[in-house]
């Protein structure tokens, strides 16, 4: 009974630059649940996206047989129609329609070109029913719980006669429960015959539900491990993962590292559109002048909503807890008390929540430090020009000149742009989330100098990174969080990127 | 050595044009077609009726609510609002400044609100409109409604407001000082020119005004170019810098003198020259103009950078509303009576004149200059077309054309220069 539902062959993606899918090979049996795993940036979505059509034939080297027949999807439509289906992990529900009016979304059941309300009713219900959905299928699905959202996408992807169904990252928003709720699901559509991709870093529950397990590193497949078989566990699967040799991509590091400048205590934050969730819990972390501390968890650990709340509260609700600076008490409720207490934080997303991307460079580094270019009121562009013309020597911003619009500038030269933008601001803790996301190895590399001579110069610096390899590279010390608890902190002369692995997919104790 | 003249040619060409970069295509664009419309009407209106000296004073009095209403929209679109309320506030502001000169002394039953002198009036009256702004920003900053939305409301309700104030009357005459400010000049009698011996046939002061506005002009522009060049700015073209400068001196200078030949300069233009000025410095080198540029270009970033963006949105409104009211006071002064349908439709001009300057619809671009050009667009056009007898259904079909093209040319000029 060894019949492959998809086999993907030779799969190349390349973007400029950047060799996303090197030589794939995938290879997925009929009625299997097949776990993909790998560290974010690894390939994974790529894989996905070149399988469900979003990057459609033609843009990728290599080919995929599904059901016994070479497919070249050009769209999602195309491969929805061949039965595969995929469930992202920003679930795509319209929150003001009703779970019966999701599920049948783009795919309406009609009868003389109308909408078939009562029949639309009714095929919901069967659906709702074959996974477990208790509510009526004319609630919104706003006011229901995410963990009946993904069953609500699951019975949307059931409609389409899904044979092949892509789970990403399904149960990185549930709590427990429902987590366990929706692998029961699963391994009931396993014995029903349907085929599943689960695309997950939660590794206990990859060992307990799949079949198989791809791992993903640096755009290559490393093995297929079959879970039986092979009695594989977490660990086994963490090596596959992060076994990879460390060669010089970092600058040295030889650090200087003072008196503690920044301690944070017992630091909790709620969900701001669902004040019950604990996002970040509880968390006690210091930082002393000098030193680089890095945060490292997957996605939707906390990482973010940590550094943003610290950050004037600009995230979340509910947020409690104490922040001392040089042993100070400091208030952090809004954006320029922080700035003012000496914290600054560089986005994650910079065009979106970093630059002004239709002003020049000159302007995006003086704006959150304006007040220092005030002379009798007014503003003395004479000598923001000078500042920005000495950020761009000293940081290498390769334009031609200050004022030079942003939005025109690379990922790089972007990044460094934020980076000057905070470094004026003259701050005591700097927080960085994603310095070099996007940005090709050259710039990074920068980038770690850069984060280097902050620190040389007594500042205390929290690096936020997806990639472990480049916090293991460049940090003194590491916290690991997961489910927005810090599970591990490790210092550099103890660090193994599988102990910070194994702390990164700690779980909460089930009681 | 033949290769080393072509190089250093070549790399001459390359600086010219990375020079031209630096001149404002779009900024000098619409001042050019304004040039251009002037020259137009200057030929076909029947005997150059649009460059006599009168013609020229009616139309900076013609246009100068709208222009002031213009101040305030263009700082409001850079943030990424609209307010549609402007014009009926000026009514109801024309309307308050009624009740504060006027009423007290020609209606019985108001005679225990002392009637007020002309300039408590104004002051007065600009305070009641920054309260209005007060309410508006309100809404839009604390409570987070639109401003399309709330100003929307705002035109009902102030021109309900006007309604109820006038009780469907009109209020006037208004006293000569308080008319001035929409219709007088500056030294009518001439006493100065008399004074310095000038020919009668010309305004000694308005003469002497446009000489020191030149010469104003001159060493501003000098002055920000020597700063720029001391710190390794870079700057225009130092042909082009003195070409533009004495393009620009001459027109002030013609213009002067045309008004000079007229009444004199008219108290209108100094209020708005006074605007343009004090407003073009607020939003180049004031922190709460910077913050306006950031908070329309990218409002999360603003936000991240500490900036108190509900402040600065409150203030935009309160600002508004005291610009709009200025605007209603010009508007009642000039016609000399407070009367509830005042500044119908304004609003859509200011907006007009704020785009056709070079705004963005979705912020963070804008120039006050650039919205005075574009108002001026409008204004010169209207007036040429009356002059040329040209029908009002032609003309609204026009200025919709007109405005549309603008903002056309500009999203197009965009897209180019990516």
């Amino acid at each position: 009974m060894a019949e492959n539902i998809l086999e993907m062959r030779s799969i190349t993606k390349t973007f400029p630059g950047v060799v996303a899918l090197d030589n794939v090979t995938l290879q997925v049996e009929r009625g299997e649940i097949h776990a993909i795993c790998g560290e974010n940036g690894a390939g994974k979505s790529t894989l996905m996206k070149v399988l469900s059509g979003v990057y459609p034939h033609g843009t990728y080297d290599g080919e995929i047989v599904y059901d016994n027949e070479t497919v070249s999807f050009k769209n999602i439509r195309d491969s929805e129609h061949k039965g595969i289906v995929i469930i992202h992990q920003e679930l795509a529900l319209s929150p003001h329609l009703s779970i019966a009016e999701n599920i049948f979304l783009n795919n309406e059941i009609t009868k003389f070109g109308l909408v078939d309300w009562n029949k639309t009713g009714q095929e919901a219900q069967i659906l709702m029913a074959k996974v477990g959905l208790d509510e009526s299928p004319n609630t919104k699905t706003k006011d229901i719980g995410v963990g009946k959202q993904q069953l609500v996408e699951i019975a949307k992807a059931l409609s389409k006669r899904v044979k092949l169904l892509i789970l990403d990252e399904p149960t990185a928003a549930l709590n427990d429960t429902d987590s366990e709720h929706l692998l029961d699901l699963l391994r009931q559509l396993r014995s029903q015959g349907m085929t599943c991709i689960i695309i997950s870093h939660k590794l206990n529950e990859i060992a307990e539900i799949a079949d198989k397990t791809t791992i993903i590193r640096d755009g290559k497949v490393i093995e297929t491990l079959d879970m039986k078989k092979d009695k594989v566990d977490q660990e086994r699967i963490i090596k596959g993962m992060v076994g990879r040799e460390m060669n010089n991509r970092y600058p040295e590091r030889k650090p200087q590292i003072g008196n503690e400048i920044l301690r944070v205590e017992n630091w909790t934050v709620h969900h701001p559109d669902d004040v019950n969730r604990v996002v970040v819990d509880n968390v006690n972390i210091n930082v002393k002048a000098g030193e680089i501390v890095g945060l490292a968890g997957i996605m939707g650990a906390g990482r973010t909503e940590f550094a943003r709340s610290l950050f004037g509260h600009s995230w979340g609700s509910r947020i409690s807890g104490n922040v001392h600076i040089k042993g100070q008490h400091v208030n952090v409720k809004t954006i320029r008390q922080a700035i003012d207490a000496g914290i600054a934080y560089a986005t994650e997303d910079r065009k979106k929540f970093g630059l002004n991307l239709i002003d020049d460079i000159k302007r995006n580094i003086s704006i959150a430090s304006l007040d220092h270019f005030v002379k009798f009121g007014l503003v003395d562009d004479n000598e923001e020009y000078k500042v920005a013309s000495e950020y761009r020597k000293s940081m290498n911003i390769k334009a031609p000149s200050p004022l030079s619009i942003v939005g025109k500038l690379s990922g790089g030269n972007q990044q460094k742009v934020v980076l000057s933008q905070w470094i004026n601001v003259n701050p005591e803790v700097l927080i960085l989330d994603e310095p070099t996301r996007g940005i090709d190895v050259g710039a990074k590399y920068e980038i770690y100098n850069i984060i280097q001579e902050l620190a040389a110069q007594g500042k205390a610096v929290i690096v936020i990174s997806s990639e472990l390899p480049e916090l293991l590279g460049i940090c003194d010390r590491i916290y690991a969080i997961a489910e927005g608890r810090i599970t591990g902190e490790v210092l550099r002369k103890d660090f193994a990127p599988e102990l910070l692995m194994k702390y990164m997919t700690k779980e909460k104790e089930k009681n | 050595m033949s290769t080393n003249t072509t190089e250093k040619a070549l790399s001459g060409m390359d600086s010219l044009r990375k020079r031209l970069e630096g001149v404002n295509l779009r900024q000098n664009g619409i001042f050019i077609a304004l040039l251009g419309l002037v020259a137009f009407f200057a030929i076909t209106t029947p005997g150059s009726a649009s460059t006599t000296p009168d013609n020229w004073s009616n139309l900076v009095v013609q246009n100068g609510y709208i222009l002031v209403l213009a101040i305030g929209m263009v700082m409001i679109i850079i943030a990424g609002h609209i307010d549609l309320s402007v014009g009926s506030l000026a009514a109801f502001i024309g309307a308050v400044s009624g009740i504060l000169a006027v009423r007290p002394l020609e209606q019985e039953g108001w005679d225990w609100l002392p009637a007020l002198p002309w300039w408590a009036a104004i002051v007065g009256a600009i305070l009641v409109g920054a309260l209005v702004g007060v309410w508006q920003g309100f809404w839009v900053a604390y409570v987070g409604i639109p401003a399309f939305i709330v100003t929307l409301a705002g035109m009902l309700l102030f021109r309900g407001l006007a309604l109820m104030t006038l009780q469907n009357t009109n209020i006037g005459p208004f006293p000569d000082e308080f008319r001035a400010i929409g219709n007088g000049f500056v030294d009518r009698e001439n006493a100065i020119g008399t004074a310095l011996g000038l020919p009668a046939q010309y305004n000694g002061t308005a003469l002497v005004l446009t000489a020191v506005g030149i010469v104003a002009l001159l060493w501003q522009a000098l002055q920000v170019r020597r700063g720029r060049v001391k710190y390794g700015q870079p700057v225009e073209p130092r042909v082009w810098f003195f070409i533009k400068n004495i393009l620009l001196a001459v027109m002030v200078a013609y213009v002067g003198f045309e008004l000079a030949q007229s009444s004199g300069i008219p108290i209108t233009l100094i209020v708005l020259v006074v605007l343009i000025v004090v407003y073009s410095i607020v939003m180049n080198k004031t922190t709460f103009g910077r913050h306006i540029y950031a908070i329309g270009g990218n409002l999360h970033a603003a936000v991240l950078s500490g900036i108190n963006v509900r402040r600065v949105n409150f203030w935009l409104f309160v600002n508004m509303g005291a610009l709009a009211a200025l605007s209603g006071i010009l508007i009642t002064a000039r016609m000399n009576s407070a009367v509830p349908k005042a500044g119908d439709g304004f609003e859509l001009d200011a907006i007009s004149s704020v785009f056709i300057g070079g705004a963005a619809v979705q912020g963070g671009v804008g120039t006050v200059t650039g919205s005075m050009v574009g108002g001026m667009i409008q204004g010169v056009l209207a007036n040429g077309m009356n002059l040329n007898s040209v029908g009002i259904d032609a003309q609204m079909t026009i200025k919709g054309l007109v405005l549309l093209l603008a903002v056309a040319f500009d999203v197009w000029s965009k897209r180019r220069g990516k």
